[in-house]
């Protein structure tokens, strides 16, 4: 399904300067006794940890999607997607990164990676900490540099892919939360990150990825009723989570 | 007909019920009648299903009388996967059928053998495919089935038009020949504008005001038709003629989005003549020959003359009468429209622009249904495309690249070749690489862009009777108990089960309404120009006083349109800041406009959020009042920077999902495919959005440019218009909507801007407000 979703305008132009402006200009809220920042790229920012989270990059889609007979979509989403987490990384200067799992398309699409690829990701570990978290699409170990876990306890908080009913102080992905926002003039739809007293959930990093709505039962039923969003985009921005 | 039966192509010009497609069919006849077939003898597209249908029974009369052993059976999205297995190894000796499913049957590993033999092809109105892609994708097969069946005879059936050469040329294999007959065109319509003792609104589209006269004409007459642009009208039409319907006429509505049963119903009762009135749509706007409509009303101001004049032409069905119509204005512009398409048709002033080349993604989409039947050699496939006529003019460098983006994907960055589409075999012909494609490729296939719709149905405890549909859109805005229209009974929304909107019955006597989109009428410059000099007079006698009293309005609260000058009025309504810029210069031009005032409006940080042309205006609305227009007007600041804005556009976007999804990139939601798992699909603007930046020159890209192109117009033609305007801008900041720009409020075809700083304002506007509310913001 083609949805109608605000294409990822941002960063149009990746210029470093940019990126740290926002960094200051991200929204800040507490999980846990932790600060976090939200970013208006998709990214998490924990700051006494110098640890930077994404989530859902979805790597090598094109690829899947062609080896499994469907169309040849433009081969350049990897390369988009690892621009703009390099723009991060720069503004940021991350000493750990944590990818929130589903980071390959499917594992064969991250056997299949090009050479360039490895290369530039093997760049961006470069000095600091990495952890790829296993995602239902990208189970198992991969070829790659970095840690690979089913999850993550670094306390107070939980990384991991899925969000478990029950937990608390809990950073996940999967669902590629976005939000509808009705405005007097316009209704503006975009991938948002989604929080409450428990958990966040992280919207998608990834240049080749939809979202599902907040209002969807899925979601409605795994945040509590009080929980708020953070829309992303040049200025994010926060809200009550849209039911 | 019968005397140039075996000329391999001729074109016939005739009105409606001139009988012109039973003639179509008398060399068939003739045949089958003394020559025993075996197989499919003569194949009839029609760009209608209904049309399918009704010819079916209308030939399946005399055939029978006669006592003819012929096989008469049509082949539509309508017919069922039995019967449609059943065809392809059984055909009958004449298939009715539509591009679409002519597309399909050529694309099966058999085509060969449910072809072989067939002597004759027949297209019936021709005049309308021809405007679309509908008609490329046609000619297309046309080519393949020639290759097929080498002494293929065709046949083309058309209304009235200006230049029947076109026409011949896309309906002959190039460079053949095509002979043209006329018909008779028989008496000259009988058109007048209804005249009613309530006044048309200012605003609205609905006609309601019309109804008391149009229930009279309907009760003086024996079958009438009313036409309505949009199947929303229709809708809402219907609903007050039937409250008003004292004497339960028997009336029925068909458009589009109705279920197939109930389509077929109304269908069956008009052929049975039960019927005083049909509400419809284009659906069925093409030639139904149903005998006895002796009267044609069309709500609404017709966009087009040729499109009123073919309406018309199909009233009537007796030969000899003038066919009678009457126009019903919805407002008070239209009535002013009206007038003048009435006096161009009295001229015989028809209308209507060229089209340019077959456009590439039809291409690109034939080629992999053609890699779908069977394995295919490059140079004969590139010989068979250029006989049609629409694609006569394809380089072989322009077939390569088409070709390359089926393989491949085309793109500048080479990625992946062991996964392409498309492979070349050892001995050269090229082939898919897994044949299962075969069945997801014929899935995505045909060129008419349907939004996604979803079925409507009365909910499972209440018989789970299917309604129709509405758009995926429309159904997103409605919540429990929110009350709509469909098939002229109002339902209350219940839930969403399965992809299906489930609903209930519902006495309220104010529904919503349903959204369908409204097609945009293709339009015209001259009738435009014509409407503008009618403007210049003093008074308006042949206007009834209501709407030349509005005229007066206009001309006090704000000025009438000149020619060489520019009217600009700005106004405030419901929180926007309008601007509207009366340029009278056809709906392609004005959207040049749009796009261009909306960049300039930008650059000066007055919010733009969107607009929306018709042919005579445009009208812009923003954040911010502008208080001075005259410095937007700037030739040159204008250009700068034009090719980024244009890029980015959402006109740009929307024409990009169309194409990608004709020629394959994107494929067509099925429901299944919707069920599972919303978040793994994503956006068509992201696709377009990185080819943008990586790969520019595409070729995808490349034909969404000429596409998006064809419905604008050079920037050397704004500055002719600008040359003519000079520094005589005449600026009017009204009090509110002014009678001229009312109409704009309900145009269709709204264009966003969508990379503006408004929507940042808005949405800072907002969480500020719903934080506050909440308590949060001291938090």
């Amino acid at each position: 399904m083609f949805e109608l979703c605000k294409a990822r305008n941002y960063p149009l132009d990746p210029i470093g300067d940019t990126i740290y402006e926002h960094i200051m200009n991200g929204v800040s809220f507490s999980l846990a006794g932790t600060t976090l920042i939200a970013l208006g790229s998709g990214a998490l920012w924990w700051g006494d940890q110098r640890m930077l989270i994404v989530s859902d990059l979805h790597l090598g889609k094109t690829e899947r999607v062609l080896r499994r007979g469907g169309p040849a979509m433009p081969p350049y989403e990897t390369r988009d997607t690892l621009i703009r987490l390099e723009n991060d990384l720069q503004a940021s200067n991350a000493a750990t990164v944590i990818c929130l799992g589903d980071s390959f398309d499917d594992v064969e699409a991250a056997k299949t990676l090009s050479e360039a690829d490895r290369l530039w990701i093997a760049r961006l570990q470069a000095g600091r900490r990495w952890v790829w978290i296993e995602g239902n699409h990208d189970p198992g170990p991969i070829d790659l540099g970095g840690a690979h876990l089913a999850e993550l306890p670094v306390p107070p908080l939980t990384f991991r892919h899925i969000a478990q009913n029950g937990k608390s102080g809990e950073i996940s992905g999967h669902y590629h939360p976005k939000i509808r926002v009705k405005t007097r003039l316009r209704s503006i739809s975009r991938p948002a990150f989604l929080f409450d007293s428990d958990r966040v959930i992280l919207p998608a990093y990834g240049t080749y990825t939809g979202g599902l709505r907040s209002d969807d039962t899925a979601l409605a039923a795994l945040m509590r009723p009080e929980a708020m969003a953070i829309i992303t985009g040049q200025t994010p921005r926060q809200l009550p989570m849209p039911r | 007909m019968l005397a140039r039966a075996d000329d391999p192509c001729t074109l016939l010009i005739a009105p409606t019920g001139g009988g012109k497609t039973l003639a179509g069919f008398l060399p068939t006849l003739a045949d089958l009648a003394t020559t025993p077939h075996d197989g499919l003898h003569t194949l009839y597209v029609s760009p209608l299903k209904a049309l399918a249908a009704d010819i079916k029974r209308n030939l399946r009369a005399p055939v029978e009388e006669i006592g003819l052993d012929i096989r008469i059976e049509d082949r539509t999205g309508d017919t069922s996967q039995t019967m449609k297995k059943r065809q392809r190894v059984d055909p009958p000796h004449i298939l009715l059928t539509t591009p679409e499913s002519l597309a399909l049957l050529t694309s099966y590993e058999d085509a060969p053998r449910i072809f072989k033999g067939l002597k004759r092809v027949v297209v019936d109105e021709i005049h309308a495919l021809a405007e679309s892609k509908r008609g490329d994708q046609l000619f297309l097969a046309l080519a393949r089935l020639q290759s097929l069946c080498p002494d293929l005879k065709r046949v083309g059936l058309s209304a009235t038009v200006d230049h029947p050469e076109d026409i011949a040329k896309l309906l002959a294999r190039n460079p053949d020949p095509c002979k043209i007959l006329y018909a008779d065109p028989g008496p000259a319509p009988n058109i007048a504008m209804l005249e009613t003792k309530e006044a048309p609104p200012w605003l609205g589209g609905g006609a309601a005001y019309a109804i008391p006269a149009v229930l009279a004409q309907v009760k003086a007459h024996k079958t009438t038709l009313i036409f309505h642009n949009t199947r929303a009208q229709a809708e809402i039409f219907f609903h007050n003629l039937w409250l008003a319907n004292d004497e339960s006429l028997p009336i029925g509505i068909h458009h589009g989005s109705l279920d197939r049963q109930q389509r077929e119903k109304v269908e069956a009762a008009m052929v049975r003549g039960d019927l005083r009135a049909i509400v419809c749509t284009g659906s069925l706007d093409l030639g139904i020959d149903w005998g006895d409509v002796d009267l044609v009303i069309q709500v609404g101001a017709p966009k087009n003359v040729k499109r009123l004049v073919q309406r018309i032409g199909r009233a009537n069905h007796r030969y000899n009468a003038p066919s009678k119509a009457l126009l019903v204005p919805a407002n008070r512009w239209e009535v002013v429209e009206c007038i003048n398409a009435l006096q161009a048709v009295q001229e015989g002033d028809l209308d209507g622009d060229p089209r340019g080349p077959g456009p590439r993604d039809v291409l690109c989409q034939h080629i992999l249904l053609r890699a779908a039947s069977s394995p295919f050699d490059a140079d004969a496939l590139y010989t068979e495309m250029t006989s049609a006529g629409a694609f006569a003019d394809l380089t072989r460098d322009g077939f390569d690249t088409c070709l390359e983006f089926c393989a491949t994907g085309g793109y500048a960055l080479k990625a992946y070749d062991r996964w392409q589409r498309l492979q070349q075999r050892p001995d050269g012909q090229w082939q898919l690489r897994d044949p299962r494609a075969a069945a997801r490729l014929r899935m995505n296939a045909g060129t008419i862009q349907d939004s996604d719709t979803l079925k409507v149905q009365l909910k499972r405890n209440r018989g789970g009777k299917p309604l129709g549909e509405v758009e995926e859109a429309f159904a997103a805005t409605l919540s429990a108990g929110d009350t709509f229209l469909i098939g002229g009974q109002i339902v209350r929304y219940e839930g969403l089960r399965d992809m299906t909107v489930e609903v209930s019955r519902n006495a309220s006597r104010k529904p919503r309404v349903a959204v369908f989109s409204g097609s945009k009428f293709s339009t015209s410059t001259q009738l435009s120009q014509r409407t503008l000099r009618y403007l210049q007079a003093n008074n308006w006698p042949d206007l009834p006083a209501h709407t030349a009293d509005w005229l007066h309005l206009q001309r006090s609260i704000s000025r009438l349109p000149e020619p060489g000058r520019l009217l600009v009025e700005t106004f405030e309504r419901d929180g926007r800041q309008n601007m509207c810029v009366y340029g009278f210069a056809g709906r392609n031009a004005q959207q040049t406009l749009g796009l261009l005032l909306t960049k300039r409006m930008e650059d000066m940080d007055l919010a733009p959020m969107g607009f929306v042309s018709s042919d005579y205006a445009t009208l812009i609305w923003g954040l911010d009042e502008v208080i001075d227009p005259r410095p937007l007007f700037d030739l040159k600041a204008l250009k700068d920077g034009l090719d980024g804005w244009l890029a980015g556009n959402a006109l740009m976007k929307k024409t990009f999902r169309g194409a990608a999804t004709i020629a394959g990139l994107i494929e067509r939601n099925t429901p299944s495919a919707r069920k599972s798992g919303r978040q793994a699909t994503f956006s068509s603007d992201i696709l377009y959005e990185t080819l943008l930046k990586y790969d520019p020159d595409h070729v995808l890209m490349q034909i969404t440019r000429e596409e998006a192109l064809r419905g604008l117009v050079d920037f050397s033609r704004i500055e002719v218009l600008f040359k003519n305007v000079g520094n005589r801008i005449d600026h009017v900041a009204a009090p509110h909507v002014t009678p001229l720009a009312a109409p704009l409020l309900l145009e269709v075809g709204k264009v966003p801007v969508q990379s503006g700083s408004a929507e940042e304002r808005l949405l800072a506007e907002e969480t500020t407000a719903l934080m506050n509310d909440s308590g949060l913001s001291k938090v």
